[in-house]
């Protein structure tokens, strides 16, 4: 997509968050992708030429960051956690019985265009495993049925809820508008926390078993 | 019986923990108030004599770290916050971010003012959507009330503060790496010296620190280093948070004084999942050297940790039972540091390549019982040969494996091929739901 003066000044004030103009390399590819859905041949130009610097010193940055694509994902874009606790709790399984659902490999993207898969490495929440992540929301505690529930139900149009995100799973689009910094107005939906989260917590205040 | 303390956790049950609202009802941004009367030395000392000591995986003191912050070089000075939260296992700042991240704000605005930054970094990994905006909205609602900008509070101190959202990469998490990453760069390594203390973001005075580091420092500010110092063992004050992943009843996150065991955690977690029993762990993340039930009894602090062997790292406490092969589990580790290296140097990049062909080989039962002695013998030539502490962490699961379970790497060779069954470990067979 051409990119026009809305994008201009969006990629300005991304800039100007930064006491030196190359920091801003990282949150406009991430701009790029809200825009294009990947990391284009033009927005690499367009950053360039906004930084002052060669398309090849850009490209080298975004080669280096395995979330920015070089080719276009799904509409929603799940991550299988199989680093090794998820994996070992049931991540290796989610992921394979995912991939063989929707018939595509790793990295593939469904004819549709809806949904692509990846696996991915420790998202931070092994508390909650397995974890499968969605536009990078959570999905806590899935199993290879609920997995495919929720790829069933994303084709569809009408994925569920992040277990600890928004009332609604935004696009992949939409969540890389987040990601580049631009405030989307959900924050406040959703938990503030998830069960395992308020374990200790809990045990503390005498009140374990409660919600067991 | 060490009691839990929550604090950082405190008030995470309240369903708006997470808003400025929330945080203010429960006592937020009173150590702010409070820290602006203070001079900044005086800050920094109060930190050193609290015991802080960092919580993103070196444990060494926070208040030390800002104390090397030259002052009065008519410099910019830095503030940057590691919240990458990557090393597998490790779930602790993510959760916190998620419940209140308020609280790192607190810690961002009396840290700044401490070592005399008006500029600071969030720089958080980017596959947390959510968590990314809770973070971004909390830093907005704070510039709202006049605690970030100019004349905070009408103390003639000024702060910006800018969340930078990462793009998924491990390394990213090591400090010198995430500076050269956050000046739009690759994420490598720098060398050392200069210490980011001298030449760190722009070749400024730079302190980075652990999201857990910097959240810890509000209760220090308004309960005091000696009710902070109360807590702990000896040369590991405090309260910090515990993180039990795996195989245990109820998994989740546990707020203790350091020097807690994993006996006593686990039975928090309501014992190893029923009907079996605890095979080998992490005490924090995959890059320490795993224990075994033989380590059930050492505390959780840097040098129990270190006396049996390991290391605390993030307190990430990943937890395997008897269904596990621990050849699979290395593997899979060593996988993830093959992947994750960044490729600055030889003994990293090709090491770990190398080092995911010997146990897959072993995995398939190929190879001879010489082959062990070969994986010890790359380990070797990567450990303490290499740029960063990357490749330090890719040999720890190995070399420890092969220490307690050398049989069980045998037995895949006499076996051809591995002897267990992946369906028996995973949590599926408890939810009924395959
Ligand atoms: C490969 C690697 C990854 C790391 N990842 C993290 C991380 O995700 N978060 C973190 O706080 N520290 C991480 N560290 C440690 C940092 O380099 C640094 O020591 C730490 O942020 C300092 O903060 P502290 O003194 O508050 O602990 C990592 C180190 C290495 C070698
Ligand atoms: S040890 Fe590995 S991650 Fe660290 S600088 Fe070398 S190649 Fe990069
Ligand atoms: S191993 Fe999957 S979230 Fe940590």
């Amino acid at each position: 997509m051409p990119f026009n003066e809305t994008h201009f000044d969006a990629m300005s004030k991304i800039i100007a968050r930064y006491p030196r103009s190359r920091s801003a390399i990282m949150p406009l590819l991430h701009y790029v992708q809200s825009i294009d859905g990947y990391v284009t041949e033009e927005g690499i130009e367009t950053i360039a030429e906004k930084l002052q610097l060669e398309t090849a010193e850009v490209n080298a940055v975004a080669t280096f960051y395995t979330q920015y694509k070089r080719k276009p994902v799904g509409q929603y874009h799940v991550g299988v956690c199989t680093n090794t606790l998820c994996a070992i709790m049931g991540g290796d399984e989610i992921y394979k019985s995912l991939l063989e659902h929707l018939e595509i490999e790793n990295d593939g993207v469904t004819s549709d265009g809806k949904v692509s898969v990846e696996h991915i490495e420790c998202n931070a929440a092994c508390d909650y495993a397995p974890v499968v992540m969605a536009n990078w929301e959570f999905y806590d505690n899935q199993t290879p049925e609920s997995a495919k529930n929720l790829v069933d139900a994303m084709r569809q149009g009408n994925p569920p809820a992040p277990t600890r995100g928004p009332n609604r799973l935004v696009s992949w689009k939409e969540a890389s508008a987040v990601l580049a910094g631009f405030n989307d107005g959900l924050a406040g939906e959703g938990v503030q926390a998830g069960e395992p989260t308020l374990l200790g917590l809990k045990i503390a205040h005498g009140k374990a078993g409660e919600n067991r | 019986m060490s009691a839990l303390t929550p604090v950082l956790s405190a008030f995470w049950d309240q369903k708006d923990s997470f808003t400025i609202a929330g945080y203010k009802r429960n006592g937020g941004y009173k150590a702010v108030e409070k820290a602006l009367s203070m001079e900044p030395d005086s800050i920094i000392q109060m930190v050193k004599d609290s015991g802080l000591r960092g919580r993103g995986g070196a444990g060494f003191p926070t208040g030390m770290k800002w104390g090397f912050i030259p002052q009065g070089d008519n410099k910019e000075h830095y503030l940057v916050v590691n919240a990458d939260e990557s090393e597998p296992g490790t779930c602790k700042d993510t959760p916190l971010l998620l419940a209140n991240p308020h609280v790192l704000i607190e810690g961002v605005i009396i840290a700044s003012y401490a070592i005399r930054a008006n500029h600071a970094f969030i720089y958080i990994r980017g596959e947390v959507t959510h968590v990314i905006r809770r973070v971004q909205q909390a830093i907005e609602d704070a510039y709202k009330d006049g605690l970030l900008g100019k004349n905070i509070r009408g103390k003639g101190f000024d702060l910006e503060l800018v969340l930078h959202v990462g793009a998924g990469a491990y390394i990213c998490g090591e400090e010198t790496a995430l500076l050269d990453s956050l000046e739009g760069f690759r994420g490598q390594p720098r060398l050392r010296p200069p210490f980011p203390a001298i030449a760190g973001l722009y070749a400024r005075p730079t302190v980075v620190n652990n999201v857990e580091s910097i959240a810890s420092v509000p209760s220090i500010i308004e309960k005091g280093a000696q009710w902070f110092a109360s807590m702990g063992t000896e040369k590991s004050k405090g309260y910090t948070l515990y993180s039990l992943s795996g195989h245990v009843k109820n998994p989740g996150q546990f707020e203790a004084p350091l020097g807690i065991t994993l006996r006593e955690l686990i039975d928090m977690a309501g014992g190893i999942r029923a009907g079996h029993r605890l095979k080998f762990w992490t005490p924090g993340g995959s890059s320490t050297p795993m224990f075994t039930d033989a380590h059930l009894d050492t505390p959780l602090d840097y040098e129990g940790v270190a006396a049996a062997g390991s290391m605390l790292g993030t307190k990430a406490l990943q937890i395997f039972d008897e269904t596990t092969c621990v050849l699979r589990a290395v593997l899979r580790w060593t996988e993830f540091y093959k992947h994750e290296s960044c490729g600055k140097c030889t003994p990293c990049r090709e090491g770990t390549w190398w080092l995911v062909q010997a146990l897959k080989n072993l995995e398939n039962g190929e190879g001879k019982p010489e082959d062990l002695d070969k994986l010890l013998d790359l380990c070797d030539n990567i450990m303490g040969r290499s740029f960063c502490a990357l490749a330090d962490g890719a040999a720890s699961p190995i070399i420890s494996s092969l220490q307690y379970f050398r049989a069980e790497y045998l037995e895949h060779l006499s076996n051809g091929g591995c002897p267990f069954d992946p369906a028996a470990s995973t949590i599926f067979e408890r939810a009924g739901a395959r």
